[in-house]
């Protein structure tokens, strides 16, 4: 069974605390779990929600229909009340029964706010509400304390227990909902957290960034963490400061990181260059939101594509890979590391605010599936001062010493078009040969790139490609669709470029229709399959509002063009 | 004697003959030599102009980055590698202009780096532009009414952040530069040193002669550590423009205030290992 709950309010008012305490306790109760948050661009007031969707079965993604509405203001009520499913109801504070007044559907009033009061601090009305909720699901008490535990301390974990007892002790019916199966224990974790805690597995020493909504809690877990890993996490004065500081730390042997969004990455255009011609290893993530400009700062869309695969001047190498889901988040950031000093080059991770936002819950990562490859040369064997940053190689690429670590060797960079050594050359000659060795790079990355994911009837008549964030709703909406006797498969791209063409080949052979299915205007991934294929998609399904496309709405537009 | 020097490189010079570069390379090379350095141990980190070609020049290692962006990758640089002697050789251009915002916040930052600002108070690689330190009533092809802009006054901007070593010196006394690039190298946390420099081609007013004309050095018993005092010489300029260290204020460089590295390997030393990692999964459960 699957429930689908929203939690609703301005912000500051306390729904992101609810909505993390209760998540808390469905994963510990064995639930599976997606959630998502819709917030404005504010610290106070607005309309926020988050969303989550709980279930005896794994789910990749939300859904528009409603199960329980948890409205702490009447706005909570008009906006979201029609989702609801016909038995679908609304839980609201006693203090909100005048405001909500007459309701589409059934509206259970809870004396939460009264229930903090007694217990001595207004303030956590919210765990009052958790107790309630929790009595309401017949969920485990036991496992809602423990999980304030892990939030609070001393006299105010004390009140927060007081708190969750008043919740709970709270007169009223329970309902019956489907109990999973007790499962080996899952985590629960966004793709930005994956994504650094990839990083870290991968021995990321220093992660330069300046702060922008929403590649921030990239940062935010690794600073938070900076003191116990021995690492550097560094606010830089700019984007174009945190990647040049990166590309510093990587030229000096350590493995470095940079994050941003759009516009951050905008800055940073003239460095991915700057990466590529000194042929520096370096990984950057740009968790993207709606452009241009400042767009739609705290939410979601896919637009960064066309821009990513030519920013910066000139040529260079350079692979791109999008995040699907919060598992993929850990192990594609650890590979890119290793992609990046196996070929000396950039590697650039697209996630966007959908994914940052979501927390999924997923096995737990296996480390052991984590390798540090370097590719670093140890030094050895050259005569005093016989090393060449830039020498020419049979297999294309240069021996890379780190600087400092070798005595009689030097090592020059140089972002000038230069020679062997690494300086300056006007030679055409020269020039060619080292352009030729730059981009061969590019056929190198061809043999490394992934399929992508596919899913549905093995010869569907009807193909959608999608790319990124989309996979878990394109995964469920074929699924609905191929229940209902619809022939149609999707296929997911992680490795975007160079672009893996193999699956698409395949199953478009099949199909009488392709449709891709992306959060922006031009269609950027088909674009991007025409211009390496000459191949043209039959239908388009775009959204650029700034929200996810969501279940219901892929499946009807599926529906509508097929 | 250069012969000698482990710094010397036969690399070819793109420097117009009587620029002022010349000097500053021979006392560069010279000063890391009397410090007894090896060229494997040296970082030399520059943006782009004329004066941003030195790494070609020196034996050492070199990073040339982009324009206006010496100093980030000096500092991932440091932070990679604390053993590493990182200096900056880039132009005023470069240092004042383009990268400006670098040049505040690292000034705030203190890593222990050494910027060696070649001020020859214009845009020499692009031909002649106004420079951040052009002096008003410049007349180039671009400023063709002279400049019009209040010059940048790195040396009173350095101590209003309160910088840990502020020092001007000239590349035509030699001694008094060499002698200055050592003290500036061993100085623990940030260092700017601008050092004035002719451009023979583009800077018909601030020449060679003209600089030594209009510079003094400090007196000996003249106190770097008077913020008050040193904000004063700063705004010497018509009258004399005083040479030496300016302003010194004793602080923890920004490694050294990170109380977590202390005593830990430096992060290039370190090995990997990606279970390190595994505790830092606990709080997802
Ligand atoms: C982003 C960018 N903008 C502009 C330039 C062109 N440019 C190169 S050097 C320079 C100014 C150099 O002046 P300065 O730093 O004083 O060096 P000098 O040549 O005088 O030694 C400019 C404008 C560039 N290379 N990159
Ligand atoms: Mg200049």
């Amino acid at each position: 069974m699957d429930y689908n709950l929203l939690i609703g309010g301005s912000a500051g008012q306390g729904i992101d605390t609810l909505g993390t305490l209760l998540e808390k306790v469905l994963q510990r109760c064995s639930y599976s779990i997606f959630s998502n948050k819709d917030y404005m661009s504010r610290i106070r007031g607005g309309h926020n929600f988050i969303q989550i969707r709980f279930s005896t079965k794994p789910v990749y993604c939300h859904k528009s229909t409603l199960d329980f509405l948890v409205a702490f203001d009447e706005i909570t009520v008009k906006e979201h009340q029609d989702r609801l499913t016909e038995d679908g109801i609304i839980f609201a504070d006693e203090d909100l029964r005048e405001r909500i007044g007459e309701a589409h559907r059934k509206v259970i009033y809870l004396p939460v706010k009264k229930g903090a009061k007694e217990v001595g601090n207004p303030k956590v009305f919210t765990t009052v509400f958790l107790g309630a909720l929790i009595r309401i699901y017949d969920l485990d008490l036991k496992i809602g304390k423990k999980v304030l535990g892990k939030y609070f301390k001393d006299e105010i974990l004390e009140v927060n227990h007081k708190a969750i007892l008043q919740g709970y002790e709270i007169n009223m019916d329970h309902f019956s909902i489907a109990k999973p199966e007790e499962q080996e224990q899952k985590i629960l974790i966004n793709a930005n957290q994956g994504i650094a805690l990839g990083a870290m597995a991968a021995g990321v020493s220093f992660y330069s960034a300046y702060p922008m909504t929403p590649s921030t809690s990239i940062m935010n877990f690794l600073a938070s963490n900076q003191r116990e890993a021995k690492i550097v996490v560094e606010q830089a004065e700019d984007e174009i400061a945190a990647i040049n500081m990166a590309i510093g730390a990587s030229y000096a042997g350590i493995r470095s990181m940079t994050g941003t969004s759009g516009g951050g990455f905008s800055l940073m255009t003239e460095a991915l260059g700057l990466a590529g011609i000194t042929e520096t290893p370096l990984v950057v993530a740009n968790v993207q939101r709606p452009g241009p400009a400042t767009g739609f700062p705290t939410r979601t869309e896919q637009s960064d594509l066309s821009f990513i695969l030519t920013a910066s001047h000139g040529e260079i190498p350079r692979m791109i890979t999008v995040i699907r889901n919060a598992e993929e988040a850990f192990y594609k950031t650890a590979k890119a590391f290793n992609l990046a000093e196996k070929y000396q080059v950039l590697v650039i991770i697209l996630n966007d605010q959908y994914l940052a936002d979501a927390n999924q819950t997923i096995n737990p990562y296996n480390f052991d599936k984590v390798a540090i490859e370097r590719n670093l040369d140890n030094g050895e064997g050259y005569d005093v001062g016989e090393y060449k940053r830039y020498q020419f190689t049979e297999d294309g690429i240069s021996p890379r010493i780190v600087p400092g670590m070798v005595k009689g060797q030097t090592v020059l960079s140089d972002s000038d078009e230069h020679d062997e050594n690494g300086n300056i050359t006007e030679s055409a000659e020269v020039r060619v040969k080292m352009v030729e060795k730059r981009m061969s790079k590019l056929s190198m990355l061809e043999k490394e790139v992934e399929e992508p994911w596919y899913m549905g009837s093995e010869e569907p008549e009807t193909l959608l490609v999608g790319w990124g964030s989309t996979y878990g709703v394109l995964k469920e909406a074929v699924e609905t669709l191929n229940h209902e006797g619809v022939s149609v498969g999707a296929l997911s791209f992680g490795d975007l470029y160079p672009l893996p063409r193999k699956a698409f080949n395949e199953k478009r052979k099949y199909a009488k229709k392709t449709i891709n299915v992306e959060q922006n205007y031009t269609g950027q991934l088909a674009k991007l399959i025409r211009q390496e294929t000459g191949i043209s998609f039959d239908e388009s399904i775009l959204k650029f509002d700034g929200r996810q496309i969501d279940l219901e709405e892929v499946i009807a537009r599926v529906k509508e063009v097929i | 004697m250069d012969r000698q020097n482990p710094f010397h490189c036969q690399e070819e010079k793109a420097w117009c003959p009587g620029c002022g570069n010349h000097g500053l390379l021979e006392g560069i090379k010279e000063a890391l030599d009397q410090l007894e350095k090896d060229p494997h141990e040296v970082v030399v980190c520059s943006g782009i102009g004329q004066a941003a070609k030195l790494p070609h020049y020196i034996n050492a290692n070199g990073f040339n980055g982009l324009h206006g962006r010496s100093i980030p990758p000096a500092l991932g640089i440091k932070v990679a590698n604390p053993d590493l002697t990182v200096i900056i050789h880039s132009g005023d251009g470069d240092s004042y202009g383009e990268g400006g915002n670098h040049l505040i916040h690292n000034i705030r930052r203190n890593p222990d780096i050494t910027h060696f600002v070649h001020d020859n108070q214009i845009y020499g690689l692009t031909k002649g532009q106004a420079s951040p330190t052009t002096r008003q009533g410049h007349v180039t092809g671009i400023q063709t009414e002279g400049v019009q802009l209040e010059p940048f006054n790195p040396i009173a901007l350095a101590i209003s952040l309160d910088c840990s070593f502020v020092a001007r010196t000239f590349m035509g006394d030699k001694e008094h530069m060499v002698k200055i690039m050592k003290e500036a190298i061993q100085h623990k946390g940030y260092a700017l040193v601008d050092i004035f420099q002719p451009c023979v081609v583009f800077n018909k007013i601030n020449t060679f002669k003209w600089y030594k004309e209009n510079t003094y050095k400090l007196d000996d018993d003249y106190d770097p550590t008077d913020k008050i005092a040193a904000f004063q010489k700063s705004q010497e300029y018509d009258d004399g423009i005083p040479i030496g260290v300016i302003y010194k204020k004793e602080k923890p460089s920004f490694l050294e205030g990170i109380e977590y590295l202390k005593d830990q390997p430096s992060l290039v030393k370190r090995d990997l290992n990606p279970d390190n990692a595994k505790s830092f999964m606990e709080g997802f459960f």
